[in-house]
């Protein structure tokens, strides 16, 4: 096996099979049975390796575990689903035999009750991390053109950037839990106020690569296209939207990018530590039920949290290629 | 200038008027009680709750199950109330969930309402209507401490050792610690927690000192004096917090000793039953105003709350074991259905493999177990007093005081009689509650012998060996 893979690793052999086959079958080979070995091989030191790890909570979940408990978390959900169907219909019940005794009375549908299930919290922290994505996004853009447009900008801001770039947003958690409390105290709130907390933990994360990266692609822009800009006389507004985005697109997303990566192990952080609705939240109440089917169920989440992650990253690259005007420039 | 002055004799001139008219709403109320407890009829029917949708917290301990058999069984919805109910990561987040809104009521440590009204911690009025259950705690050591324990221990003829199990037979091994220079670290999960009364009760009664607080000089530590160093933990950390060795061994509610056992970390070395027969523990705190915001959603949750715990001790504990599988949810106390049935089907195990059956272990209904008695408000003010958290001597009238404000008997009649009335529950589940003024008999079945008047809280005080004094002032 060992060598087999060695001999289908060394290039030399690589051109032989070159040679040999027509080249779609090479590619397919190349972007399919090397993932797939490479995720065999993982997964038989996993299976090995968990056998060998004996906690308190009993073994180290393996892949069979995970694919278990895949299994039982949808079911919960769907279970659940069934629960908040009977609990409107009974609600609705409740809500007539009031009305039939007191005809003044307004009937209200009050939300479900019961718990979240995994879906649930892979749902909210997703909403999470893209609405305080964007808010950042909405920020950090416009600073970072304005930055790296003009230099004596760049110099007033950059200290404060370099200052607060490498704090942890967790480091910001508390204040920011304790700020939100003082300051968003509607009686009936459009967001929870737990919400709130984890987007701008997310936003406060997100924004410094964004800032940094922008403002770098902008102060790199070809000075020939900044001449061409001058020769036309270009306004201000149309030289940022015909000269300046376009140019600076690649620096953007990579920014971008960078911080959804970012956003997304800190959003579980948050939620962990807040115990606000989410993922983290998920892993944390599994971490403490300390149950045999715990460790299963938290590797499944860790796996999923990985999947998304990995998801989030694809999307941004594809929408990079569809923004990116040079279709040629390699993403990776 | 002059019509300032007007607004402001305008607003002294209308002071007594406002005061009037929230003594007047008091009556109100109290007339409203006063009917529904005196007249059976339709006529002092329950109103519809004020507020419908409510947040509960609690944190994962097996004697939640109160709440979470309310909403499961449907209890809470049959008084149209809806209620989401919610873990929480400690007893002080909880705590300041229910004192800034956010949590509508909590599954409370008894002391929590009591220091949070006379102060101790962070200030608010808390008061609690349902008291939650009896005993349902342990302490438990690591093994290593159990090892050097346990030649102290006298044994039984199979060659079990006896119990229960004293302080005394820990005391060596502390000694020993203490000569090595090595702080004898122990946990319990809140400073006003009825783990830390019962632990440093247990350990006092052994000869071990547990420490002295003294607020009045900014040290809430509790280590002035201390042979055995206790800290916070929060009851699901307990075990992990052993198996890493910064403490020794701790005092918690289930499933959390139980979970030693099946780890093989620690030994459970005594109850808390055996410390204290039918202690009261776990109450269900709401703030005093929610309570007079809403009147009738209070009664209608002790109402619901009654009946969850009726059902929990009913026909012997038969629905122990349906209890202990709602129990099981990962969404409630989320341990392995055979942990937390280890504690709550009425046997315990200590060593492994030593399972003694302890049919009262955890009592939800029994005994008047969800009556809130002015007494259990006491003896957790005097262990307040005796280990220096309350700095200075307290008249006993100040203790009833204290007890009064916190502890609300009538809200519970009100609830009780309206349970009858509607024949939710049979007049003679409550016929001992018939005149109860709200004071246990002197009680007996202290692990150390010593009795509990609660009508003399401060000759109670001078009675310990280790503690402060009713007089005594750090």
């Amino acid at each position: 096996m060992a060598s087999l893979i060695a001999r289908l690793i060394t290039r030399k052999n690589e051109s032989v099979i070159k040679a040999q086959l027509p080249p779609f079958i090479v590619n397919f080979f190349k972007a399919v049975t090397l993932p797939s070995i490479g995720i065999l091989i993982f997964l038989l030191f996993w299976t090995v390796g968990a056998n060998n790890i004996d906690t308190s909570l009993g073994k180290f979940p393996g892949p069979s575990q995970v694919m278990t408990q895949v299994g039982n978390l949808f079911n919960e959900h769907v279970e659940s689903r069934e629960k908040e169907a009977a609990f409107y219909e009974r609600q609705e019940n409740r809500n007539q035999a009031r009305l039939a005794k007191d005809p003044m009375y307004k009937p209200k549908t009050r939300a479900y009750t019961g718990k979240e299930t995994f879906i649930d919290q892979i749902i909210t922290s997703l909403i999470t991390v893209l609405s305080g994505f964007v808010v950042a996004a909405i920020v950090a853009i416009p600073l970072g053109i304005a930055i790296g447009l003009s230099k004596s900008l760049n110099t007033a801001i950059n200290p404060i950037i370099q200052i607060f770039k490498p704090v942890s947003p967790l480091a910001w958690l508390p204040l920011v839990t304790m700020v939100v409390s003082a300051v968003y105290t509607s009686t009936d709130p459009m967001f929870a106020k737990s919400f709130i907390v984890s987007m701008i933990t997310v936003t406060l994360c997100c924004i410094w690569p964004m800032v940094i990266n922008t403002s770098v692609g902008v102060a790199s822009l070809n000075s020939d296209w900044v001449n061409v800009s001058k020769v036309l006389r270009l306004s201000a507004f149309t030289h940022i939207q015909k000269i300046v985005l376009p140019a600076s697109v690649p620096a953007i997303f990579t920014g971008m990018r960078l911080s959804l990566g970012i956003a997304w192990m800190v959003l579980i952080a948050a939620e962990m530590l807040a115990q606000n609705p989410g993922l983290g939240k998920f892993v944390w109440d599994e971490f403490q039920n300390g149950s045999s089917e715990s460790l299963s169920r938290i590797m499944t989440a860790v796996i999923v949290i990985g999947l998304i992650g990995f998801l989030l990253d694809r999307t941004m690259m594809q929408l990079q290629r569809i923004l990116s005007w040079d279709k040629n420039s390699e993403v990776r | 200038m002059e019509t300032q002055i007007k607004t402001t004799k305008l607003i002294k001139a209308m002071k007594p008027l406002t005061s009037a008219m929230s003594k007047m709403k008091t009556m109100i109320v109290a007339t409203g009680l006063i009917a529904t407890s005196i007249s059976f009829g339709a006529s002092a029917e329950l109103g519809y709750p004020e507020k419908e949708e409510l947040k509960f917290g609690f944190i994962k301990l097996t004697d939640m199950a109160p709440i979470a058999v309310a909403y499961e069984n449907g209890y809470f919805e049959d008084e149209g109330l809806y209620v989401t109910i919610e873990a929480q990561a400690n007893w002080k987040v909880l705590l300041d969930g229910v004192i800034d809104g956010r949590l509508d009521g909590a599954h409370m440590l008894a002391g929590q309402p009591i220091a949070a009204t006379i102060g101790y911690g962070t200030k608010a009025e808390i008061i609690t209507p349902f008291s939650m259950d009896l005993n349902g705690n342990a302490i438990t050591v690591s093994n290593e401490i159990w090892e050097q324990m346990k030649p102290n221990i006298p044994k039984m003829a199979d060659g079990r050792p006896v119990h229960p199990i004293k302080a005394d037979a820990l005391k060596p091994v502390v000694e020993k610690y203490i000569d090595a220079g090595k702080p004898f670290n122990m946990g319990m999960v809140f400073p006003v927690s009825t783990h830390n009364y019962e632990l440093r009760y247990w350990l006092a009664a052994g000869g071990i000192h547990p420490g002295f607080y003294a607020p009045h000089k900014g040290d809430t530590s509790g280590k002035i004096d201390a042979q055995a160093l206790l800290s916070v933990t929060p009851p699901p950390q307990m075990p992990s917090t052993l198996e890493a060795g910064t403490i020794y061994g701790y005092c918690v509610g289930e499933p959390w000793n139980q979970q030693a056992v099946f780890k093989g970390i620690g030994v459970p070395v005594v109850t808390d039953y055996e410390i204290w027969k039918d202690n009261p523990e776990k109450v269900f705190g709401i703030t005093k105003e929610f309570s007079e915001k809403y009147p009738n959603t209070t009664i209608r949750l002790t109402r619901a709350l009654i009946r969850a715990a009726m059902w929990l001790d009913e026909n012997n504990n038969a629905n122990r074991p349906a209890a202990v599988k709602i129990l099981s949810q990962s969404n409630y106390v989320g341990a392995d259905y055979e942990v937390i049935a280890n504690s709550m089907t009425g046997t315990f195990e200590y060593e492994k493999g030593d399972k003694r059956a302890v049919p009262d272990f955890n009592v939800f209904f029994r005994y008047n177990a969800t009556y809130p008695y002015y007494s259990d408000a006491i003896w957790y003010l005097t262990q307040m007093r005796r280990w220096g958290q309350i700095s200075e001597q307290k008249s006993d009238a100040w203790y009833a005081d204290v007890a009064k404000k916190v502890y609300r008997p009538d809200i519970y009649m009100a609830a009780v009689k309206s349970l009858i009335a509607d024949k939710l529950v049979p007049a003679s589940e409550f016929s001992s509650l018939k005149g109860e003024d709200g004071y246990r008999s002197p009680q007996t079945h202290f692990i150390d012998n010593i009795v509990y008047d609660g009508t003399k809280p401060n000759e109670y005080i001078d009675k310990f060996d280790i503690g402060l004094k009713a007089k005594d002032k750090l």
